[in-house]
């Protein structure tokens, strides 16, 4: 096969991709906009219902970032400084945890710590206090909030603190800056630069999170829009109300992607090396005692829901657990869901991204070219602007006319799941197969190696480990889903969250427990293969 | 002689691959160049004097004090690197202010040295530029004026020169040359270029696999060709 008949192809398959998200997308989308043309278009807008669940999605969303940021501050200024702290690989490894856990099993451990029976309660009764603190409710939705993204802050944040040029400290040192100047003058600027960027990106999060809110929420007076969706369809069967909230949900991230595209500056991504920089400062005294407080909080914070979750699934009977035919069912179904989604998730993706580049590759691209690439570039974010749950209210309400919506749960799933890892997958294969193409794309040609010579020893030796990467990602988050699920389950289909979350709501705690610690260990193997665990030794001084 | 500006006796410092041992003398005064190939230990030896790496062994003297225990700031050092000596997102005159008191806490006077410190090196009226707004060369005078407001006695510059195009260099040499013979301070400049050897300094250490191989005169210097490192350096056939 010639390059240019191979080329031909490429564009069409990846049309064909292009076509099929923004298809699946757009119907979801059309389908919810068509039926709202039935009801009174102002009248659901101004229910107080509705009032009040948006008003609570953006508190809770606030809240929740300021919290993250403002704790965040401090733990990365103190990892930053204090290089010699015991285990602080490992701080930095419990730190990117909370990423790859499922937000379920997450507030599993989180109910253990901070709930009616949990180490907080038991202390606080132990000291005399009678009142218990509630993890239902607003409380409940921002500690979760800060436990999933803080530490994701803090590693942004870290990992600007670290491209602070070497001199600087030295000359910090030098000059003899204390603590406070180097916070006001050094860090805080970098720090501030960085703030629109990872504030808006756990906002977003915060504002569209749904298990979380799910589970802890109490009622409608902690409910968010997506929880709400979710309760309109699942229980109230109230497709005008679920289709309204729908809208404005998307409004509420069109409104939110565009603030972030033109005032925010995406994160860097620059990891963090896990090599601490040589600094000067906060070696000893009261820098060194407030540094390694904060280290302990968060290590604290962080740490004991996980230690929870491993502490009380360990308790459970995990060999019953595990020869339960429910279990193997929710299991195969998992894998089946995940790895169909992370193959379609990963495939398409490469696929957009090459015909992206084969789009742009004249000098002087045509306009449908340009149009088309800008296109693939722009479906990244379009994903986004419809959460999972929304794009499933839209194909529950589509397919709703063609019988039991049971039988299409499958595939719908996967192709929900699919979508939702695909910016994630992107942010992977994108500049690892830009730098494979520049590399090697002339020589190949050159040479005239192409087609399937060309994936079997120029691209896949190159691209295996991010390709691996994405995919074991895109996994991870598959399998920890339960937006789109819960929409969908049915008796003929539980996933392993699903079953999480049934038995945690019929009080089996101990099965609950069980399940949570599986599912966990799953997930948080697959994203540490999927976010390249590895880290470079530090090099030092001997003796 | 007079008393020395700087004394290393049996300093070690150990590397994982390596151990780097510097023995010497240098008198107040003196303008010395520190040459030797990469890796030959000219910034270990600048890190020792100036606090940033504690030695395993020896003792270094400052003006006959020993520094054992001495913090960065608390020693009688001004250092500037090849970059970076600028806070970027500070502007010029915030950055000369910073050698005055670390927490910019500037009275009138010392706002007068910092307009005076920045005439000195030629940057009158560059107080409230930011320093991506100037090129290399004023930027490493800016950290010139800073190191001026500071009046330490020994002044370690760590190759100011290698982000410069050869027309900044003999700027920069001629300045630090006027300005080290106005302050009479003592100077220890990290080089590679041999023009930089012979046109500025009073006396040369030169180093080699993490000894001091030479420490000369520089007419003694200019002489020698009993050792293949210094010839290579000074390009003697």
């Amino acid at each position: 096969m010639s390059g240019a008949a191979e080329n031909r192809m490429t564009i069409a398959a990846g049309l064909f991709g292009l076509g099929g998200i923004l298809l699946f997308v757009g119907l979801a989308a059309a389908a919810l906009l068509a039926q709202s043309g039935g009801v009174g278009a102002a009248g659901p807008l101004f229910d107080a219902y509705i009032w009040r669940v948006t008003r609570f999605t953006l508190l809770q969303a606030s809240l929740s970032t300021l919290l993250s940021v403002v704790f965040a501050i401090p733990v990365a200024r103190a990892l930053a400084r204090q290089a010699s702290f015991p285990g602080r690989l490992w701080v930095l490894r419990l730190l990117a945890l909370p990423l790859g856990l499922p937000a379920l099993v997450g507030a599993l451990g989180l109910i253990e710590v901070w709930g009616r029976q949990g180490l907080l309660n038991t202390a606080l009764a132990a000291a005399g206090l009678s009142q218990p603190v509630s993890i239902y409710g607003l409380f409940g939705i921002l500690i979760a909030h800060v436990f999933f993204n803080m530490p994701l802050a803090a590693r942004l944040m870290l990992a600007g603190i670290e491209r602070i040029p070497a001199e600087y400290w030295r000359t910090a040192a030098n000059l003899g800056m204390g603590s406070s100047a180097i916070f006001r003058f050094i860090e805080w600027p970098v720090i501030r630069g960085l703030l629109p960027g990872i504030a808006g990106l756990v906002f977003m999060l915060c504002a569209t999170s749904f298990t979380l809110v799910l589970t802890l929420g109490g009622g409608p007076a902690a409910s968010t829009i997506e929880v709400a969706i979710y309760q309109a369809l699942r229980f109230d069967f109230d497709p005008p109300r679920a289709i309204a909230l729908s809208g404005l949900q998307i409004m509420l991230t069109a409104a939110l992607l565009l603030v972030l595209k033109f005032i925010a500056p995406p994160p860097r991504e620059g990891e963090t090396t896990g090599r601490a920089t040589r600094r000067f400062d906060g070696a000893a005294g009261l820098p060194r005692f407030v540094d390694r407080t904060w280290l302990i909080v968060a290590i604290a914070f962080v740490g004991l829901p996980f230690a929870a979750i491993a502490n009380s699934g360990a308790r459970a009977d995990l060999p019953r657990l595990v020869g339960e035919a429910a279990f193997h069912q929710a299991l195969a179904m998992s894998v089946a869901i995940a790895f169909l989604a992370a193959m379609i998730s990963v495939t398409v993706t490469a696929l957009l991204i090459r015909t992206q580049r084969l789009a742009l590759t004249p000098r002087r691209p045509g306009m449908a070219a340009g149009l088309f690439a800008g296109a693939i570039g722009a479906s990244t974010s379009f994903i986004l602007l419809v959460p999972p749950v929304v794009l499933g209210a839209g194909w529950f309400l589509l397919l709703r006319p063609l019988g039991d919506v049971a039988r299409f749960a499958p595939a719908v799933v996967v192709a929900i799941n699919a979508l939702m890892a695909l910016p994630f997958v992107h942010r992977v294969l994108a500049p690892a197969m830009s730098t494979h193409a520049t590399r090697t794309e002339r020589l190949a040609a050159s040479l005239g190696v192409s087609g399937f010579h060309r994936l079997r020893w120029i691209d896949w030796p190159a691209l295996r480990k991010p390709l691996l990467m994405a995919f074991s990602f895109a996994m991870a988050l598959s399998l920890g889903d339960l937006g789109a699920v819960a929409l969908f389950g049915s008796q003929d289909m539980v996933t392993l969250p699903l079953l999480l979350y049934s038995r945690m709501g019929s009080y089996r705690t101990a099965d609950a427990a069980g399940i949570a610690l599986l599912l966990g260990l799953i997930c948080l193997v697959l994203t540490v293969l999927g976010t390249g665990g590895e880290e470079k030794s530090p090099e030092g001084r001997g003796a | 002689m007079s008393a020395a500006a700087l004394t290393l006796e049996g300093v070690e410092v150990r590397f994982d691959t390596a151990t780097l041992r510097f023995d010497c003398t240098v008198p107040a005064g003196r303008l010395v160049a520190v040459a030797g190939a990469s890796g030959s230990g000219k910034s270990t030896l600048f890190n020792v004097v100036a606090g940033f790496e504690p030695p395993e062994l020896g003792e270094v003297r400052i003006l006959g004090e020993d520094m054992a225990g001495r913090l960065p700031a608390e020693r009688p050092v001004s250092v500037i690197f090849q970059e970076n000596n600028l806070f970027a997102h500070l502007d010029v005159a915030t950055n000369v202010g910073l050698g005055i008191s670390p927490s910019l806490r500037l009275g009138s006077s010392d706002r007068r040295a910092i307009d005076e410190a920045l005439a000195r090196v030629g940057l009158a009226g560059f107080g409230k530029r930011l320093p991506p707004t100037l090129s290399g060369g004023e930027r490493q005078r800016v950290a010139l004026a800073r190191a001026l407001v500071r009046h330490r006695p020994l002044l370690l510059l760590d190759e100011p020169f290698a982000a410069l195009d050869p027309g900044m260099r003999a700027e920069m040499r001629d300045l630090i040359g006027q300005l080290h013979r106005e302050e009479g301070n003592t100077i220890l400049m990290i080089t590679h270029h041999a023009d930089d050897v012979k046109l500025l300094a009073d006396s040369v250490i030169f180093l080699h696999q993490g000894r001091i191989v030479a420490h000369d005169d520089i007419a003694r210097f200019l002489e020698r060709r009993d050792l293949a490192a210094i010839n290579r350096f000074l390009g003697n056939d």
